[in-house]
C-alpha cells in the first residue's frame, strides 16, 4: 500500500504575495503528492486569495501536484450558503468538505470529508461511503487505537483515510471571531487584523505560560502535533494519508523528513530527530495518540 | 399559532420528578456513562432509574427526551447501541443524537422512534438541517446558540421539522461537538467521552495572600482576589494574556449566563417549537425555580399577556447575563 504525503489548507490568514511564495515553493521543492487549497476558517478572507487560485492550481499541477479543494468549516449566514453549494459543482478538482451543509448539495458524487467532520466511528464512515465519500481525514483528537480500527473500517469501504501527523491541532471553532475580539472589534468590523498574526495569536495563561493560538474562530493548540516516530505503525495500520499542516515556518524540511520516511529510506527514530534539530520555537505534542492530555508529547520507549 | 413545548434538563430522577411537577413538557436525560454530553460524576440515571423516570413522566402526561448525544469511537459502539435499546425499551420519547452512525443506527432499528438532533451536531444552517432530516428522518433540531431571530425565523422556513432553541443557562461559546479544548488539557474529551473541564482536574491553588488561582491540569484557567468567589475553571470562561490587550482578558467569553426570558414572544413570532433550559448538572431546588418560572411566562406569553420576568431575571441575579447572539450579530 502506498503512503501519500498531503499539505493541508493553510489556516492562518496569510496575505496573498506570501500564499503566492509558498506555493510556488511547495510546487517546485517539495515532495509532497497532494495540495488542499482554500480557505477553511473564514468566509469574510475568501476574496483575497479567490483570484489566485486557477494561477495557484495551475502551478501546483505543474510541479506534478494533485490539487484538492478544501472548503469552509462554518456554514451559517447566506453568502456561505451560497458558497458553499457552488463548491459543491466543481468539478474539475477532487474537492473537500468540512461542513455537514455540503453533504445535501454533493448529493452522492465523489468527495472527501474533512477533519472537523467527526468521523469518529465504523458505522459513520460506511454512511459517508456509501454517499459518495471516497476519502477521510480522521479527527486530530482520535487515539491510536481507535485509529487503527478506523483504517481497517476504511480499507473495506475502498476509501482513503488521512492521519494529521504534522502541525497545529484545531481544538476548537466557533461563531464569534476571537481575533475581533482581542481587538475589541466584532467579526463584521474586524479590519482582518487576523493578517497581522501569520502563525496565529499566542494566549498565555495569566501565569505567562503559552496555552493556545487564536486564527479568527479557530482555537489552535501552541504546540504543533508531531506523529514522526509513529508512522511505521500507521502504515502499519493501513493509514494511506499523512497530512502536514502549513505552519510559518520553513516547511521544506518537515516535508522532506516525512517524505523520506514515507518512502522508508529513514527511520521513525531519524525523522523525528531531522524535526528536533530543526530547533523550532514551537514544542512538538503527541499526547492524543496516546491517549493522554493533547499537549503532551509522549516520548516513543515509553510505549511506542 | 404555535405552543412551544418547554424543555427541562434532569440530571437526577428527582430533578425529574420536580421538573414534571414545576410544568415542563418535555424532559431529557442520560444513562450514567459516555454516550452523554453531561457524563459528570454522581449525575444521571441507572437503567432501573430511567425506567421508573419514564413511567413517572408518562403518568404526568410529560415526554422523556434522550440524551445519546456523544461521539462513539470506532471499537465500542455498542454502549451507545445499548443505551439505545434500552431506552427504546423503556419507553422514551425520543433520541437525541449527534453522530451520524448513531443516528443512522436509530432510523434503521427504531424507525419508529422520535429523532432529535443535538446541538452538538453543530447544524447551523437549512443545509445541514435538511440532511439529517432527509437521511434519518429527524423530527427536531436543537439549534446552536449563535442565531439572531430573523436568522432563526429563515431556517424554520427552509426545513421540514420542529426547531428547539436554548432560552437558559450555560451560555456556549464554541461549536459544539467541535471542541477538543479539554481533551487537549485533561485527555478526556468532550465528544468521545462527554466530559467538559472534569472535576477531577481542577485544581484551586491558595496563595499567601488569599488570593485563589482556578488550574486545569496543568494550565491556569483564571485568578480571584482575596474576596472574589473563584468561579470553575473552564477553558472558553477563562482569562489569559494577549499581546493586543494590556491587562488579562476574557479571550473567548465572560462567565456569563443566557437569559431569553424577554425575547418569548420574538421567539413564538419565529416559529419556534421547544423552548429548552440548560442545566443537567443543577440541583433539584434550581430545576424546580426555573422550570416553574418559565412554566409562567411561557404561558403568560401565549395568552397575549406581558410576563412579569422579574422573578426569572432574578435566577441569574449577582450573575452576569446576555441575551448572546440571538440579540443581534455584534456578539460575533
Amino acid at each position: 500500500m502506498t503512503s501519500t504525503l498531503t499539505l493541508g489548507p493553510i489556516l492562518y490568514h496569510w496575505d496573498a504575495d506570501t500564499k503566492r511564495d509558498f506555493y510556488a515553493r511547495i510546487a517546485d521543492e517539495s515532495p509532497v503528492d497532494t495540495v488542499y487549497l482554500g480557505e477553511v476558517i473564514c468566509s469574510k478572507r475568501t476574496p483575497f486569495f479567490e483570484k489566485e487560485m486557477p494561477d495557484i492550481i495551475e502551478r501546483l499541477e505543474k510541479g506534478g501536484k494533485r490539487v484538492v479543494l478544501s472548503s469552509l468549516s462554518e456554514v451559517v449566514i447566506r453568502r456561505e450558503r451560497n458558497m458553499i453549494r457552488d463548491f459543491c459543482q466543481i468539478t474539475e478538482q477532487e474537492i473537500e468538505i468540512n461542513n455537514t451543509s455540503g453533504l445535501l448539495h454533493i448529493d452522492g458524487r465523489p468527495h472527501r470529508i474533512g477533519p472537523l467532520m467527526n468521523v469518529y466511528n465504523e458505522r459513520t464512515l460506511t454512511h459517508l461511503a456509501a454517499k459518495g465519500a471516497t476519502h477521510v481525514t480522521l479527527p486530530n483528537e482520535m487515539p491510536r487505537d481507535v485509529i487503527g480500527i478506523m483504517a481497517d473500517t476504511a480499507k473495506e469501504a475502498g476509501i482513503g483515510v488521512e492521519v494529521q501527523v504534522f502541525g497545529r491541532a484545531s481544538l476548537a471553532v466557533s461563531a464569534r471571531c476571537y481575533h475581533a475580539r482581542a481587538h475589541c472589534r466584532t467579526k463584521d468590523n474586524c479590519l482582518f487584523v487576523c493578517e497581522d498574526d501569520p502563525d496565529g495569536m499566542p494566549l498565555n495563561t495569566i501565569k505567562g505560560q503559552p496555552f493556545l493560538r487564536v486564527n479568527g474562530i479557530q482555537t489552535l493548540s501552541q504546540s504543533y502535533v508531531n506523529l514522526a516516530s509513529q508512522i511505521g505503525t500507521m502504515q502499519d495500520m493501513g493509514i494511506s494519508h499523512y497530512r502536514v499542516m502549513p505552519q510559518h515556518i520553513d516547511m521544506l524540511p518537515v516535508l522532506d523528513a516525512f517524505s523520506e520516511r514515507l518512502a522508508g529510506n529513514i527511520s521513525d527514530d531519524e525523522a523525528a530527530s531531522r524535526l528536533d534539530s530543526l530547533e523550532l520555537d514551537t514544542p512538538f505534542s503527541n499526547g492524543f495518540w496516546h491517549a493522554k492530555p493533547g499537549y503532551q508529547r509522549i516520548k516513543a520507549h515509553l510505549g511506542a | 399559532m404555535i405552543r412551544p413545548d418547554l424543555v427541562c434538563p434532569a440530571g437526577t430522577p428527582a430533578a425529574l420528578r420536580a421538573a414534571v411537577d414545576a410544568g415542563a413538557d418535555d424532559v431529557y436525560c442520560g444513562f450514567q456513562n459516555a454516550t452523554n454530553a453531561r457524563n459528570f460524576p454522581g449525575l444521571n440515571f441507572t437503567p432501573d432509574e430511567m425506567e421508573r423516570s419514564v413511567a413517572y413522566a408518562h403518568e404526568h402526561g410529560a415526554k422523556v427526551l434522550l440524551a445519546i448525544n456523544t461521539f462513539p469511537t470506532a471499537g465500542r459502539f455498542d454502549l451507545w447501541s445499548d443505551a439505545i435499546k434500552m431506552g427504546a425499551k423503556f419507553g422514551v420519547d425520543a433520541f437525541i443524537v449527534a453522530d451520524i452512525g448513531v443516528a443512522d443506527y436509530v432510523a434503521e432499528n427504531f424507525p419508529e422512534k422520535r429523532l432529535h438532533l443535538s446541538v452538538q451536531a453543530a447544524a447551523s444552517s437549512p443545509e445541514a438541517i435538511n440532511y439529517y432530516a432527509r437521511e434519518f428522518g429527524v423530527k427536531r433540531v436543537v439549534l446552536p446558540r449563535i442565531l439572531t431571530i430573523p436568522e432563526i425565523r429563515e431556517i424554520k422556513s427552509e426545513i421540514p421539522c420542529e426547531i428547539e432553541t436554548f432560552i437558559f443557562g450555560n451560555h456556549g461559546l464554541m461549536v459544539e461537538g467541535r471542541c477538543s479544548l479539554t481533551n487537549y488539557v485533561t485527555g478526556l474529551s468532550t465528544n468521545m467521552d462527554g466530559v467538559c473541564s472534569p472535576a477531577a482536574d481542577v485544581h484551586y491553588d491558595k496563595a499567601p495572600d488569599g488570593s485563589v488561582a482556578t488550574r486545569l491540569g496543568e494550565f491556569t484557567i483564571d485568578s480571584f482576589a482575596p474576596d472574589e468567589t473563584a468561579g470553575y475553571p473552564t477553558i472558553c470562561k477563562g482569562r489569559y494574556q494577549a499581546a493586543a490587550q494590556e491587562d488579562p482578558y476574557y479571550a473567548f467569553e465572560e462567565p456569563i449566563s443566557l437569559n431569553l426570558a424577554r425575547m418569548l414572544p420574538d421567539l413564538v413570532g419565529a416559529g419556534v417549537n421547544a423552548f429548552k433550559i440548560e442545566g443537567r448538572q443543577r440541583s433539584r431546588a434550581y430545576v424546580q425555580k426555573v422550570v416553574s418560572g418559565f412554566r409562567r411566562a411561557i404561558d403568560e406569553t401565549l395568552e397575549g399577556a406581558t410576563p412579569d420576568l422579574a422573578e426569572l431575571v432574578a435566577l441569574t441575579e449577582g450573575q452576569k447575563q446576555t441575551e448572546g447572539a440571538f440579540k443581534t450579530k455584534k456578539w460575533r
